[in-house]
């Protein structure tokens, strides 16, 4: 118990570091800055209570403001994923949630990409309608949504398959 | 009462959700609206000390194009040096300097975003201020717009709410200096009146309507311009001398009389 609150402090830790650091710098291509903070939400254990999790992706997003001066739009962002994730992971996972022993590691290839891939579509599409704020710039948003969405999915892939655990 | 309770634990999750979306939305449109709130910027302690560890490193890299920069810098100053007569060493007395300048550096620099901050290693101690403005050796950056105890955050010209004054270089005809998101090497001048004859090349510097920067600051030059919907004024696309993704060395301005001026401005505008 103690070993999973450790590891999930360190993995907020490293993730803001990250984040701030190299990703929010690299503006590939002048715009793409990947948010792969969101693999906070990924990785999070699938049986946790909501409430909690609620509280840290708002710390989570906050954290990453303050760094960003973007105030409160990485917050709201990552808040709205972390309330949309359950129904997600029902809509992904089906059935096999219902079991005692599920675990993400255990899940297919195809599930596991649609999950992160639906994280990251309700993250960056709440992100970037505050960031623009006017439906006027709609076609903007999306552009935004889906170029920086694609990076971002990259990203969170190639980090989830550097820190993928060895076992099974 | 009861069921009030009830209701409230069967939704706990929602309900905090709608409440700390509450409080993130706030911020938001607070941080849009006015002036960032006090604490929560890249100048506070904690993400200064983080990013200017990170520039200690990082710095090594730039330092001989930055080097350069400088040497470029001082080659010019030198060459004003050299032609200018030789003045009077009274005159050689800083204390009756309109403008103080402070050297610095960029420890975080940011241009994709909408809003973009700069966060400079410099604050209150070394007496930098709200309001301050900013630039570089190639031209202007923006204005600092908090300070903590050793940091400070600059509301760079690549963000919506920047609004400079500035002019065609030569002449008297100003207008106002925003930036329309799109692309970081382009900011566009608006405001300047149809009957200006204008010519793509020409150069953009500071005005002299303000009170943060000294007149004639180089800002970049005309990329293109075309009339706006009211046909009255021209919507200037302006290509900036600095390249605003490569930021090191900054030196931000004090103008000692702002104090005064505003004063001045501000019984004027009680008067009337």
């Amino acid at each position: 118990m103690n070993n999973s609150i450790l590891v999930g402090i360190l993995r907020f830790a490293g993730l803001v570091l990250l984040q701030v650091l190299i990703f929010s710098r690299m503006n590939f291509l002048g715009q793409i800055n990947p948010m792969v903070y969101i693999l906070f939400l990924y990785w999070y254990p699938v049986r946790e209570n909501r409430t909690a999790l609620l509280g840290i992706a708002f710390l989570l997003g906050f954290a990453v403001d303050l760094f960003t001066d973007s105030l409160a739009m990485h917050t709201v962002a990552s808040l709205t994923a972390a309330y949309f994730r359950p129904a997600i992971m029902r809509f992904v996972f089906g059935v096999n949630l219902e079991f005692q022993n599920f675990r993400l590691s255990a899940s297919t290839r195809v599930q596991k990409v649609t999950f992160l891939a639906l994280l990251i579509g309700i993250h960056h599409l709440v992100f970037y309608t505050l960031e623009i704020f006017s439906l006027t710039n709609l076609l903007l948003i999306l552009k935004r949504v889906v170029l920086n969405g694609l990076g971002t999915f990259v990203f969170a892939l190639l980090l989830s398959s550097l820190f993928a655990r060895q076992r099974e | 009462m009861q069921r009030i309770i009830n209701f409230i634990l069967r939704n706990k999750t929602s309900l905090l959700y709608l409440f700390l979306l509450l409080i993130g939305l706030v911020l938001t449109i607070q941080n849009n609206t006015y002036h960032r709130t006090r604490y929560f910027n890249s100048a506070n302690w904690l993400s200064g000390s983080v990013y200017s560890a990170s520039a200690s490193v990082t710095d090594y890299f730039g330092l001989y194009s930055e080097n350069q920069k400088l040497a470029e810098e001082n080659r010019r100053l030198r060459q004003l040096l050299i032609n200018t007569p030789a003045v009077d060493s009274t005159a050689l007395d800083t204390a009756g300097l309109t403008y103080e300048v402070f050297a610095a550096q960029v420890i975080k620099n940011s241009y994709s975003q909408a809003n973009n901050y700069i966060t400079i290693n410099k604050g209150a101690r070394d007496s930098i201020q709200q309001d301050m403005g900013v630039i570089t050796p190639l031209g202007i950056l923006g204005i600092v717009e908090r300070s903590s105890a050793n940091f400070a955050s600059v509301q760079s010209i690549l963000n919506t709410r920047s609004n400079i004054n500035a002019k065609i270089a030569g002449t008297d005809y100003f207008g106002s200096l925003t930036w329309n998101r799109k692309d970081f090497r382009f900011a566009q001048l608006e405001d300047i009146p149809r009957l200006v004859p204008l010519r793509a090349g020409d150069t953009i510097v500071t005005g002299a309507m303000s009170s943060i920067f000294p007149e004639g600051i180089p800002i970049g030059t005309i990329h293109s311009f075309d009339l706006n919907e009211s046909n009255s004024f021209y919507h200037i696309e302006v290509r900036l001398f600095n390249d605003m993704t490569n930021l090191r060395q900054v030196y931000v301005i004090r103008n000692r009389f702002r104090p005064e001026l505003l004063q001045l401005e501000s019984e004027i505008s009680d008067e009337q």
